[in-house]
């Protein structure tokens, strides 16, 4: 068994009779940077969330660094989560607490920082998302994009060794997409982050992917170097990459006419 | 036969909700006296002026005018028999017994248990919950332990406001409306109103606060998607309380009557 970061093997995951991950086996290894594809609703966001253990699989077993993780107690897992950062599809700032206090958040509960240092930290984390002198700002006063930027600031706050992107550039103008694509980039190489990133941006899953891997249907359906995706033989592969509509779908539009 | 199986299945689900409930409790508890860390600590004052601070204005109000209109329904019947004079007992002990308590616990119910679950559950449909969990963060912990405790510290205090408030709202009607005599009211009130009946009163409001926030911050973490699952367990949390409120107060008064050091009055 060849040592990896996170192995997943063989996950099924259905909310009720929605069968969401139905056997999907994956190995993400140290410093790699690896791009999710696949449709909206197949299960990328279910999938991050069993990573860190925010959804439990029904069946399956979900490894970090060779120790399963998955049947740990929310109080064990806690270690293991403090490696990871989490950039929700959402955002999921608190709502309660401006700019500041949010990515201020994950310092006061894990460090013993005092608050001078702490501001630092926030002022060197908005900086690299391109926020910097927003702290007193609160979430509902920022834009969409905006408040992405700041989670993902707030997920990093920690120097997380993994960091887990939902759809990071969802929201952004191209250009600030570049920026985060940059950030993730920059991330890996020099803090040698490994970074699993979910994205429906083919430019930056591109510019960022050492390796991709499609989602259909709860299972993995392609998986290589961009390359090799860009070249798949699969159909359906192919009209994600080049965000085409399958003949079954504009057969679908047309029936309805 | 299909009627019992669905009766035995409610039951079941009733029992083990009640089980994680109290496990919940048993959560927070633990943490309150570990210590919920940096972030709980600086929550809890924002929390008590939330919960306390601003419930003042209500709980003055409802108090003084339920002390008045107590005065003005018993007094009739005590001036009849010629007895005026002990109305004082009777309001006062009711104020600071019952009515004090439990009013002020049902205001907060209403005010600040729906205002808790309502925020907990937004937190919950916006995965904020699932970030603190993200975050190596355990929400009941950062979230629930502050709530729970300034609800537990405010809840005597507000009911002090509501007692004086309600003991002068039924002086005024009696002594200063309808002239009863103010030093037989008073003396009255003092025979009457033991440290032992004071404390029964404190005592329930600070259960009363423990049940309003561990059951709003329950179903604020229990909550199902969308706004939909937010006003549902609004709902279920204000009726939930109110209920727990009003079988509680029953219960802890048997049991300080029983525990009375001289028979303590049985009212
Ligand atoms: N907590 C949940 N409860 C019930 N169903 C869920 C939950 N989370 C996700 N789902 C369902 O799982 C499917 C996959 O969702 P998701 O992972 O968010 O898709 P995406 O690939 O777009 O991120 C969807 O059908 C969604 O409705
Ligand atoms: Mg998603």
């Amino acid at each position: 068994m060849q040592s990896c970061l996170i192995r997943l093997v063989d996950l099924r995951k259905s909310f009720g009779r929605n069968v969401v991950l139905d056997g999907l086996n994956l190995d993400i290894h140290d410093h790699e940077s690896v791009v999710i594809l696949g449709p909206s609703g197949t299960g990328k966001s279910v999938l991050l969330k069993h990573i860190v253990g925010i959804l439990r699989p029904d069946s399956g077993q979900v490894f970090f660094r060779n120790q399963r993780i998955d049947n740990l107690s929310e109080r064990n897992l806690e270690p293991i989560r403090k490696r990871f950062g989490f950039l929700f599809q959402g955002a999921a700032l608190f709502d309660s607490l401006n700019v500041l206090e949010n990515i201020a958040f994950p310092l006061r509960e894990h460090t013993d920082h005092n608050d001078s240092q702490i501001r630092a930290i926030v002022a060197d984390k908005l900086a690299m998302v391109g926020l910097s002198g927003t702290e007193s700002k609160m979430p509902a006063d920022l834009s969409g994009g905006m408040k992405k930027r700041v989670a993902l600031a707030r997920a990093i706050a920690l120097d997380p060794e993994v960091v887990l992107y939902d759809e990071p550039t969802t929201g952004l103008d191209p250009i600030r997409s570049d920026v985060i694509n940059e950030l993730i980039l920059k991330l890996n190489d020099e803090l040698h982050v490994t970074s699993i990133i979910v994205t429906h941006d083919m430019t930056s899953a591109f510019k960022v992917a050492d390796r991709m891997v499609m989602l259909s249907r709860g299972k993995v359906i392609a998986e290589g170097p961009p390359n090799a995706i860009r070249t798949n033989p699969n159909p359906e592969v192919q009209n994600f990459v080049l965000g085409k509509a399958s003949p079954e779908d504009l057969e679908a539009l047309h029936r309805n006419k | 036969m299909k009627f019992v199986e669905q009766l035995g299945a409610k039951a079941l689900a009733a029992v083990e909700t009640l089980g994680d409930y109290l496990c919940f409790v048993g959560t927070i508890l633990y943490w309150t006296f570990r210590g919920p860390g940096r972030f709980a600590r600086r929550q809890l004052l924002l929390q008590m002026f939330d919960i306390g601070t601003l419930s003042i204005p209500v709980v003055m109000i409802t108090g003084a005018f339920i002390g008045a209109v107590l005065a003005i329904e018993a007094l009739p019947q005590f001036q009849s028999i010629g007895l005026a004079g002990r109305i004082g007992s009777v309001i006062n002990i009711s104020v600071v017994k019952q009515i004090g308590p439990v009013l002020t616990a049902v205001m907060l119910a209403g005010r600040v248990g729906g205002a808790l679950t309502a925020e907990l559950g937004t937190m919950r449909v916006t995965e904020q919950i699932d970030a603190l969990r993200a975050m190596a963060t355990d929400p009941t912990r950062a979230l629930a332990v502050p709530r729970f405790v300034a609800c537990l510290i405010m809840t005597p205090v507000l009911t002090v406001f509501s007692d004086v408030l309600g003991m002068a709202g039924g002086w005024v009607m009696a002594v200063k409306v309808n002239a009863v005599d103010n030093a037989e009211y008073w003396l009255h009130t003092r025979e009457a109103l033991d440290l032992y009946t004071i404390n029964t009163g404190f005592i329930k409001a600070f259960f009363f606060g423990a049940a309003i926030a561990s059951i709003a911050c329950y179903k604020g973490f229990k909550c199902g998607p969308g706004a939909q699952g937010v006003g549902r367990a609004c709902t279920e949390s204000f009726v939930l309380s109110f209920i727990t409120i009003l079988v509680m107060n029953f219960f802890v008064a048997v049991l300080m009557n029983a525990l009375a050091p001289s028979g303590g009055g049985m009212f």
